[in-house]
């Protein structure tokens, strides 16, 4: 039973009935489906693939899209859904991040009729995963210098290159791949995986997201027929306005993740007696948990701001930057003061907090890592852009 | 086919009830919820509906006119909802005919009942609308088969299960393991939102009962702890046994 209200500023009065709807609606199936069994996915290093249709049953790929058989919901309610997805598991929310922000987005925002046809229902209902090739071996924070490339040939494209620390890489249908063509202009492109040329691997031994595909893309003389090129990108702003799309949820997720672990350092501080008096009656604990809180109404407040203004259309990326760094940054901090009070404890698979404390060294770095958005706000502010 | 799913707005079970001071009633600030019985029987029409065919309309009864019970009923898929005012203080007959009342104005072949609402567990409304209506009703359901216009429900009775069956219309009250409720999907959610509820201001009955003071349960005897490891299982069964008399 709950004995204190963690919305202490009464944030909830700020969201609409139906969006509070739809945040306890995934709240709910979160700790009936995802809290259960997530631990062991962590510790076994798989994705929990059973989720993916009851997640689509839900309505939550794609849910801030308008039509293609998408819920239509604004960006806040979106955002409520990323975060309670994140407070069961960051490798569970990227999943949703990926196919909705970084899969669906584009082919929205860039793709003919046509393909918006051919894929965004299916994707909605996850008949078909996804996944988004950016990143690569020698090009991370500077996707400007990617490698892939892309040559047309008659009615085809051929692609060669390599793309690593791709999330849901090896579950996916299709990839959304990001090539340089012989203009140097970068080209979007939907590669279906049964394409001659398509490889995808699973990057196993990883320490963080152990509940979530990550793998690479192998384009080696790829085949890619010509109306599979997304028509309407353009060059390397189209990658990154998925990014933005796709940081707006992480900047909400990562509060979720956040949220959880508060409550359980609350919970074990109040329950653990040591000195015979429990451990939250030591100034120290208290101190601890008085800056979770801080953050996380701070945190709250950000995203909300942001994604109102994302739903009035008067948002920036600027702004997007702000959130996803500070929240990010800070649920990592709160994972790592969570881990820190439930002592030995902490340490296990029993408890969250350490579970999200490593997936937040994940979400730090991907979508733009801390210092990249420190730098996009460092321009913003100077004028003077710091990557040049 | 036409079901009409009766639903109540209940506190949850896991909000922390307070009396008020005066103790005329509960704190209202608290979270509140569809009563889980009345889910089960919103997801058995739904179902229902699915598989026949037809329309499902959610009924309440607030005395605070409010309709956050029946928008989660939208979001889960039913097809209309009708928000009855009033019902303050009211005894399950009252409540019973003033359902009654509103679904005698209404076509429909079944109407499903929660079992019971967890807020005052009388257990009477849907056998009274039943009756009210005159036609059959089957109580504490856990299966239901419909097969044309007639409808074989399984009931849970002392030590096993008792199979009926009858013809539509008729009434049919809906206990735990019928079904597992579904989340209102996302896309439902919106859709509710565009929906209109309409707000009917009932007949007021005279106040049948009246409420003469509320008590909190009295605070729970501390957990004692009997010993440690496998030496305390003894005694533990012990007290378990003796003094709880659990075992
Ligand atoms: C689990 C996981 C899933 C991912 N999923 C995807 C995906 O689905 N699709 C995709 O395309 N990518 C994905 N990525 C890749 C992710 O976007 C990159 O890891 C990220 O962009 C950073 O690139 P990098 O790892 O190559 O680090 P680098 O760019 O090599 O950076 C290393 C360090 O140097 C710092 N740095 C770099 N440049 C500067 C600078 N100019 N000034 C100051 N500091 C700098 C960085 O901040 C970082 O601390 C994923 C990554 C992970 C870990
Ligand atoms: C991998 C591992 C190996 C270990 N190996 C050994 C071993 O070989 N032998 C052995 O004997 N032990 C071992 N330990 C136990 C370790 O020493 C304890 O975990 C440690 O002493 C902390 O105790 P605890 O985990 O019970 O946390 P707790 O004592 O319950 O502390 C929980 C939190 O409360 C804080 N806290 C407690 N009291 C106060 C206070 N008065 N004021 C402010 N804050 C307070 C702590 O700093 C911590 O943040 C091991 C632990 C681990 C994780």
């Amino acid at each position: 039973m709950k004995d204190f209200d963690p919305d202490i500023l009464k944030i909830d009065d700020l969201l609409t009935d139906d969006e509070k709807m739809v945040r306890d609606t995934i709240h709910q199936f979160v700790n009936k489906r995802v809290k259960p069994i997530i631990g062991k996915h962590y510790m076994e290093g798989t994705f929990p693939k059973h989720l993916i249709k009851e997640i689509a049953d839900l309505g939550l790929l794609g849910a801030n899209i308008s039509g293609y058989g998408c819920a239509g919901m604004n960006n806040v309610a979106y955002g409520l859904c990323m975060q309670e997805l994140e407070r069961g598991d960051s490798g569970v929310r990227s999943f949703a991040s990926v196919q909705s922000g970084l899969v669906m987005y584009p082919i929205l925002a860039f793709g003919s009729d046509k393909q918006k046809e051919t894929y965004l229902p299916r994707l909605a209902k996850a008949e078909i995963i996804g996944c988004f090739g950016l990143t690569e071996p020698d090009f991370g924070s500077n996707p400007a210098g990617m490698l892939t490339k892309c040559v047309k040939k008659g009615s085809k494209y051929i692609l060669n290159g390599t793309k690593r620390w791709i999330t849901n890489a090896d579950i996916a249908d299709i990839a959304i791949v990001w090539a340089r063509n012989e203009k140097n202009e970068i080209e979007g492109f939907i590669v279906d995986k049964k394409s001659k040329g398509y490889e995808a691997r699973e990057i196993k031994e990883k320490l963080s997201l152990r509940a979530s595909d990550t793998g690479e893309l192998i384009l080696e003389d790829c085949e890619v027929p010509e109306e599979n090129k997304l028509p309407f990108t353009q060059s390397l702003k189209s990658p990154l306005m998925c990014l933005t799309q796709a940081r707006y949820g992480i900047a909400w997720g990562a509060m979720g993740a956040a949220l959880d672990c508060f409550e359980e350092a609350v919970q074990y501080s109040k329950t653990r007696v040591q000195f015979d008096k429990p451990i939250g009656a030591f100034q120290m604990i208290q101190e601890k948990l008085v800056y979770m809180l801080e953050e996380i109404v701070k945190g709250q407040l950000l995203a909300l701001r942001v994604g109102r203004l994302k739903d009035e259309n008067k948002y920036n990326h600027a702004m997007v930057s702000l959130a996803k760094k500070n929240n990010v940054f800070q649920a990592l901090t709160i994972a790592r003061i969570a881990r820190d009070i439930l002592g030995a404890s902490g340490i296990t698979i029993e408890y969250n907090c350490m579970r999200h404390m490593c997936n937040l060294e994940s979400v730090i770095t991907y979508e733009g890592t801390h210092n990249v958005h420190t730098l996009v706000l460092g321009n913003y502010i100077t004028g003077i852009d710091a990557f040049k | 086919m036409k079901i009409i799913v009766c639903v109540k707005r209940t506190p949850d079970t896991t909000t922390q009830i307070r009396v008020k001071p005066d103790k005329s009633g509960i704190e209202q600030d608290i979270e509140w919820i569809l009563n889980p019985y009345d889910e089960l029987a919103v997801e058995e029409a739904l179902k229902l509906k699915e598989k026949n065919g037809g329309i499902v309309t959610a009924i309440s009864l607030d005395p605070d006119a409010n309709n956050s019970v029946l928008r989660r009923c939208l979001a889960m898929g039913v097809d209309e909802a009708c928000l009855l005012k009033g019902g303050k203080n009211y005894d399950s007959y009252s409540v019973a005919k003033l359902l009654a009342d509103e679904i005698k104005q209404r076509e429909y072949n079944l109407v499903l009942f929660g079992k019971q609402a967890i807020d005052d567990d009388n257990y009477q409304v849907p056998s009274m609308v039943a009756t009210l209506l005159d036609v059959p009703w089957v109580s504490v359901v856990t299966k239901v088969e419909v097969n044309g216009d007639s409808v074989c429900a399984t009931r849970q009775i002392e030590g096993g299960e008792e199979i009926m069956e009858t013809k539509f219309p008729c009434v049919i009250s809906c206990q735990r393991g019928l079904n597992e409720p579904r989340y209102p999907s996302l896309k439902g959610i919106m859709l509710a939102k565009k929906k209109e509820i309409p707000v009917k201001e009932i007949a007021s009955l005279p106040e049948s009962v009246a409420v003469t003071g509320h008590e909190a349960p009295s605070p729970r005897p501390p957990g004692r702890i009997v010993g440690e490891g496998s030496g305390a299982v003894k005694e533990l069964v012990r007290l378990l046994k003796e003094e709880a008399k659990v075992l």
